[in-house]
Order: structure tokens, then C-alpha cells, then sequence
């Protein structure tokens, strides 16, 4: 069973990633794409046991009507150097109250993690050849920020002593 | 100027720790060489033609006596001895060694420095007007509102990886000295029923697609300055091309949606923001106000009349004081730009020994306080009208006394292909023709304000779309070639300059520029600048006298 971070640690997810091509309605343990379960929600509704993926450019928005019945989300990083999952993360909490996993798929990277953290993301898929140990002290951040962010909804200006 | 406290002394601490161990990771082969790229670049290190070069940030170009010690020092211990201001009010140093740039960092963060997101995909350092708080065309001081907006850039978690890189200006006065519309975002303090407020620009840029910045937002209240970007950053970020990086910057999405289109879904992501949290509270902006008061000016009374009898005695002080000083806010005071222009030393740079001067004589004369400019001067903001010939006279002896501020030879220039490996061609030695045919101080002054801006490719770090006279190398073959356009402009009339033609070899040059000066003399009327009589008369009688 593949291994994520979420919360802190080092677990194992029975979630994987499903491709377009290969999704259906009997796939379990899955994060499914985007198109896939829009187009089969009433299906889908009430099933524990999967989640949904979002490549880098599709919409959040599209998920609005459905994040209650949702416990996952998970957003692809094409390239580590792919910003677009970074604002979808945040608008699912900040403008969605969006409460389940948000999910880092795809090219995910030490160096990132406390960004991604800040944005909202408390699980991360990490790119093949990382090393967990080592991503896990990457979640540490600054320990001061200027600016609102998920995990900091006050900007450091309406809190400076 | 602004002083760290605890948070923001602990943020940059912190930042030094963490590219110190990516730089060991780095070094022992932990980090593949493509992503240190990038968590370098974020921490402004280049790997350039001969050795790194590593950017340091000077927000808005202010800097303290210390500061430019701390900079001298550095100067000395890791680099060879120079530095050189950049177009950007930033430094670089040239020679730096990779495994020593955490000490450096260190060093800088010892006097408050830094060199966090000078450059890679990220929002870079907030540039503004070396007047600010000092000029008489001013509407209000730029420098809180630069401030604020580089706190809330500094390590964005949102803004970190956007497709391209990301500059903000903010001018607050009504000649334009920051270049605002050639940002990505441009920000101007203006009047409007006895309120200031702001204006916003978006989507300009030079590059390899130069466009001027249209204004999306006419009149923002000031408290909502940093809800606003947050909208604008977000819709460039989720929206902006990723898939070719010479279609990544934000003024090909505004030029792709219509800047009407792009300023309604700014709008719209605008007012699910507006209120929150970063919307800036009266006590926010009063703080960091104090940071940027007036001095304690104390003018003697007596200043214009010394002034008037070293100006009657001295020919060459009249020259530099024609030039290079500025009116003041203050009775009694003047603006000091120290132009770093001579002939012979590659626009920009400074000594280590020239940094320490500045810091002694801007400690004597100028309240402890330098700004650098976009043109790659510096600027001492606060002398008094009686210290301006000492002042001259120990500037005389470190040879930062040039009197060409604004001159044909006051030379905008990136540092081309001695130094960058992006480059097509050399730019250093094209400035230093230039400043050698054009060696006449009288004919200079005659021929008065005439911007060259040289850049040494495409990306043009050399200003030169927005240069009265723009030189442009090219690879033409293999071969250093250099395009030259006529007519830019980056004040408050901003324009794109227009290509004269086929490029030149760089010998014709300083003969092309010559032929371009001998047409304004023959075609001026009355006391038309340069560019006025280009934009009177059009280019075709430049190009009929170059190309005859």
C-alpha cells in the first residue's frame, strides 16, 4: 500500500489515482478524475471509499455543489514548479469551507510541503524518490508569516505584539 | 526607513538556515541540480557565464550607512572587490561562491538584508521612486505603500510558483520615476476629491513583447491595496500560460482576455476578498507610516546664498549642481543624485571603497540614508543647499562626481554577455564607446536629458524598449549584432521606442548614435528635448540620415 503524509505523518493510503481511461464505477479504494465524477454523481454519492483528483487546470468551482459528500480531494502537481494547486487548495477552504483531505498528487517535493501546508493541503502523495523522513521535517515552516493563509487566517499585521 | 522588529528579523534568520541546508543537500547530492535551480533562484542565485551571480534585494533602493558598510565588507570578503547597482534598485555581486552564499546571507541579514525572491517565478522585490517622501511633485510617499506590499510578497505560500516572474512599482507623485507602466503590476497614489487612493495598472512589461500597462482599476480605496493583489495574483496564477515561458507573463493574459475581461474576473475574485482579513487596518498603516517620517531638517537660512557664491567660483560644481540636484520638499534643501556613470567603468558599478564613501558622506550629509534608482545611480535624499560644494568636493575625490545625471552618457546598461549567460551580446564596452565619442561635457549639457538604454538580449534588463535611444544585441549568426530603435520613453508619457532598422556591428555604433544626435541639433526647436523633436518630426528622418 502506497505510503502519504497526512497530519503529521508518515501512513498508508489505499487511495491511487485513476486515470481517465481507466475509470469506472467499480473502481473501489480510488481518487477519481474530475469529469468522471461529475458526470456519475448521483451514482457516486455516499461512497466512502473514493475521492476525487483535479488536474492543474480544472476548476474547484465545478466541485461546489458536491463537497459535502466528499472526504477527499486530491490536486495534481504536473511540475514541481506548477503553482495552479496552491490557489485551487486555498479556495476550497477559504471560499469552500471545504474540511475533508486536500491531497498533493503528482510531482511533490520536500521544499514545497509548507507552502502547500499554508494553502491548505494536509496530505501529500509524494513524488517518487523522496524521502518521507526527510519530507516530514519539510513541513516545518517559519515560524512567523506575514501574510492570512489557511493555517493562518490573520494576517501578521492584526496580530503583531 | 522601515527597522525590523522581532518577526521580521526572525523571518530572515530563518531564511538563511533554510537555503543553508538546501545548499548542503545541494552539495551533497541530495538535490537534483533542476530543482536547485529553482530554491535558489528564489534566493537570487544565478549560475551566469564565469561564476553565480547572486542578487540582493533593496526594497524600493533604500539603504543605510550600515547597510552599505555591510555591503563593502562583502564586497571584499567574498566577491572582488565591486558590486553594481541594478535597474531594479537591487545589487549584485559578481563572483560569489556558491558554498559561501549562506555566509553571505548571513552577513546581510546581520544589517536587516536579504536576497529572498530577486528572482525565479515569484513575486520580486517592489521597486518605487528614488524621491519618495522628498520630491515636489508628490502626492503622497510611496515608500509605506512598497513596504506593505513587500511584506505581504514575502514568501506568499499562494505566489511562490506562478508561470513567470512578477514586478510591482508604485509611484506616488505626478512625474513618473518608478516606470510603472512597464510592470506587471504598477501602483499610483492619486487625488480624487480630495482623497488619495490608488490607481492600478496591469500587464505591462518589456521583454520580448514590450507593452504599456492599461489601468484596470481608475480609483481603489487604499485600505483594500492588498485584497486587490491578492485577486490579480490569483487570476494570473490559476490563468496565466505555463505551457511556453515567453507567453507566460501576465501582459500576454490581459492581452489574451482584453483588459476589460481581465479587470471584471479581478473584480469578481476581488469581492469575494474585499473585507477579509488583509484588508489593512488604519493601525497597520499608521505603523508602518512612522518608519518613513520627515528628518529633522534643519535648515540654516544662509543655504542658497552659499550656494549661489561656490556656483559663481566653480564652473565644474555649476556643472554638477545643473545636473544632478533636484529640488527639495524642504526650504533649504536639495535631492543628491551621485551619478555611478564613468566613462570607462561598466554602468552601475561600485566599489567596495566607493560603497564606504557613500556611507560616510550620506552619514555627514544626508541623515545615514541612501536610495539606489532604476537609471543605477544613487540618490542622497536630504542635503542641505551649504553642504552641496563639500559634499561635491569629497564625491570629487572618490570620483562619483560625473555631472552627466540624465545625460547622453548617463547609460542604462545591463551587464550583457561579460557577465550573463543569457545574453546575445556584449552590452559594458557599447556604453563605453558611447561615453568615449560623446567626451564634450559642454556639448552634453547642450544636448541635454537623452536616455540610451542598452540591453544585451531580449529580456531586456537594460530598459532599452523604453530608452530615448534603445540598443538591443542580437545573435546574428553567431555574431554580435545591435539593434537600435529611438523614441521610448519611461516617464510619465511612457512609450515603446520604434526600430530604426537592420542592426549594426558594434564598431558603427557610437557613429550610428552620433548621426541620431546630428539630426535632433539640425531639426530642434526652441528648447524640445530629444524625444520631442522624435515625436514631432517621426522617425523617417533618422533612418533617411543613418541608412543614406
Amino acid at each position: 500500500m502506497p505510503k502519504i503524509i497526512k497530519d503529521n505523518a508518515i501512513i498508508d493510503s489505499p487511495l491511487a489515482v485513476v486515470q481517465p481511461a481507466e475509470a469506472s464505477l467499480a473502481c473501489s479504494n480510488s481518487l477519481l478524475p474530475l469529469a468522471f465524477y461529475l458526470a456519475h454523481q448521483t451514482s457516486l454519492a455516499g461512497r466512502a471509499d473514493i475521492g476525487v483528483w483535479l488536474q492543474a487546470d480544472e476548476a474547484v468551482e465545478d466541485l461546489a455543489p458536491y463537497l459535502s459528500d466528499l472526504t477527499v480531494i486530491a490536486l495534481d502537481l504536473p511540475q514541481f514548479g506548477d503553482g495552479r494547486a496552491y490557489s485551487s487548495a486555498a479556495l476550497l477552504r477559504q471560499r469552500y469551507g471545504f474540511t475533508g483531505e486536500i491531497r498533493a498528487v503528482g510531482d511533490v517535493r520536500r521544499d514545497q510541503l509548507e507552502q502547500m501546508q499554508r494553502c491548505g493541503f494536509t496530505a501529500y502523495a509524494l513524488a517518487p524518490g523522496q524521502d518521507e523522513q526527510a519530507c516530514l521535517q519539510g513541513l516545518a515552516g517559519f515560524t512567523f508569516n506575514y501574510q492570512a493563509s489557511v493555517d493562518k487566517p490573520q494576517p501578521l499585521f492584526r496580530r503583531r505584539a | 526607513m522601515y527597522i525590523y522588529d522581532n518577526y521580521d528579523q526572525t523571518m530572515v534568520d530563518e531564511r538563511v538556515n533554510q537555503y543553508r541546508d538546501q545548499t548542503r543537500r545541494f552539495l551533497a547530492g541530495e538535490l537534483p541540480a533542476e530543482e536547485f535551480q529553482h530554491l535558489r533562484l528564489r534566493n537570487g542565485l544565478y549560475i551566469q557565464r564565469l561564476a553565480p551571480m547572486l542578487r540582493v534585494a533593496v526594497p524600493y533602493g533604500m539603504l543605510s550607512s550600515k547597510q552599505l558598510r555591510k555591503l563593502a565588507f562583502i564586497c571584499r570578503h567574498f566577491d572582488r572587490g565591486y558590486a553594481h547597482f541594478t535597474t531594479r534598485q537591487n545589487v549584485q555581486y559578481n563572483w560569489p561562491k556558491l558554498e559561501e552564499v549562506p555566509d553571505i546571507l548571513e552577513a546581510l541579514a546581520s544589517v536587516q538584508m536579504h536576497a529572498i525572491q530577486t528572482s525565479g517565478n515569484c513575486i520580486r522585490n517592489t521597486t518605487s521612486d528614488q524621491y519618495a517622501g522628498v520630491a515636489v511633485d508628490e502626492i503622497e510617499d510611496s515608500r509605506p505603500w512598497a513596504e506593505l506590499i513587500r511584506q505581504w510578497s514575502t514568501f506568499h505560500p499562494e505566489y511562490n510558483w506562478l508561470p513567470r516572474k512578477f514586478k510591482i512599482a508604485v509611484t506616488g507623485a505626478r512625474e513618473d520615476r518608478a516606470a510603472v507602466q512597464v510592470h506587471d503590476i504598477g501602483v499610483r497614489l492619486i487625488e480624487r476629491d480630495g482623497e488619495v487612493g490608488l490607481q492600478i495598472l496591469v500587464g505591462g512589461g518589456l521583454g520580448r513583447t514590450p507593452v504599456l500597462a492599461p489601468v484596470i482599476r481608475e480609483f481603489l480605496p487604499k485600505q483594500h491595496l492588498l485584497t486587490y493583489l491578492e485577486a490579480i495574483l490569483r487570476v494570473y496564477n490559476r490563468y496565466g500560460r505555463r505551457d511556453n515561458k515567453y507567453k507566460a507573463r501576465i501582459k500576454i493574459l490581459v492581452r489574451a482576455m482584453t483588459p476589460a475581461v481581465f479587470a471584471a474576473k479581478v473584480e469578481e475574485e476581488w469581492l469575494a476578498l474585499k473585507d477579509g482579513p488583509e484588508t489593512l487596518t488604519a493601525a497597520e498603516i499608521t505603523r508602518v507610516k512612522s518608519f518613513f517620517t520627515r528628518p529633522a531638517y534643519a535648515p540654516t537660512g544662509q543655504g542658497q546664498a552659499v550656494l549661489d557664491a561656490a556656483l559663481q567660483e566653480n564652473f565644474a560644481f555649476k556643472a554638477w549642481v545643473t545636473r544632478n540636484i533636484k529640488a527639495h520638499q524642504e526650504a533649504g534643501y536639495a535631492i543628491v543624485n551621485v551619478a555611478m556613470k564613468a566613462t570607462s567603468i561598466a554602468p552601475g558599478d561600485v566599489t567596495d571603497e566607493q560603497l564606504e564613501v557613500l556611507a560616510d558622506l550620506a552619514e555627514k550629509y544626508s541623515f545615514g540614508e541612501v536610495r539606489v534608482t532604476h537609471e543605477q545611480n544613487v540618490t542622497l535624499a536630504d542635503v542641505r543647499q551649504d553642504d552641496l560644494y563639500p559634499l561635491w568636493k569629497a564625491l570629487c575625490e572618490a570620483e562619483l562626481a560625473a555631472p552627466n545625471l540624465g545625460l547622453l552618457t548617463d547609460i542604462i546598461c545591463c551587464p550583457g554577455g561579460d557577465y550573463c549567460s543569457l545574453a546575445n551580446a556584449k552590452s559594458i564596452p557599447v556604453a563605453e564607446a558611447i561615453q568615449r565619442q560623446f567626451d564634450d561635457l559642454d556639448y552634453l549639457h547642450d544636448l541635454g536629458d537623452l536616455d540610451i538604454n542598452i540591453s544585451g538580449c531580449m529580456n531586456a534588463c537594460g530598459h532599452h524598449h523604453v530608452g530615448n535611444i534603445g540598443i538591443l544585441g542580437v545573435d546574428k549568426k553567431g555574431a554580435e549584432f545591435y539593434q537600435v530603435s529611438i523614441g521610448g520613453s519611461a516617464n510619465t508619457n511612457a512609450a515603446l521606442a520604434q526600430i530604426l532598422g537592420p542592426s549594426f556591428a558594434r564598431a558603427e555604433i557610437p557613429g550610428v548614435i552620433q548621426q541620431l544626435v546630428d539630426v535632433y541639433l539640425q531639426r530642434r526647436e526652441a528648447d524640445e528635448q530629444f524625444v520631442e523633436t522624435y515625436n514631432r518630426i517621426g522617425i523617417q528622418a533618422y533612418k533617411d540620415r543613418v541608412y543614406a
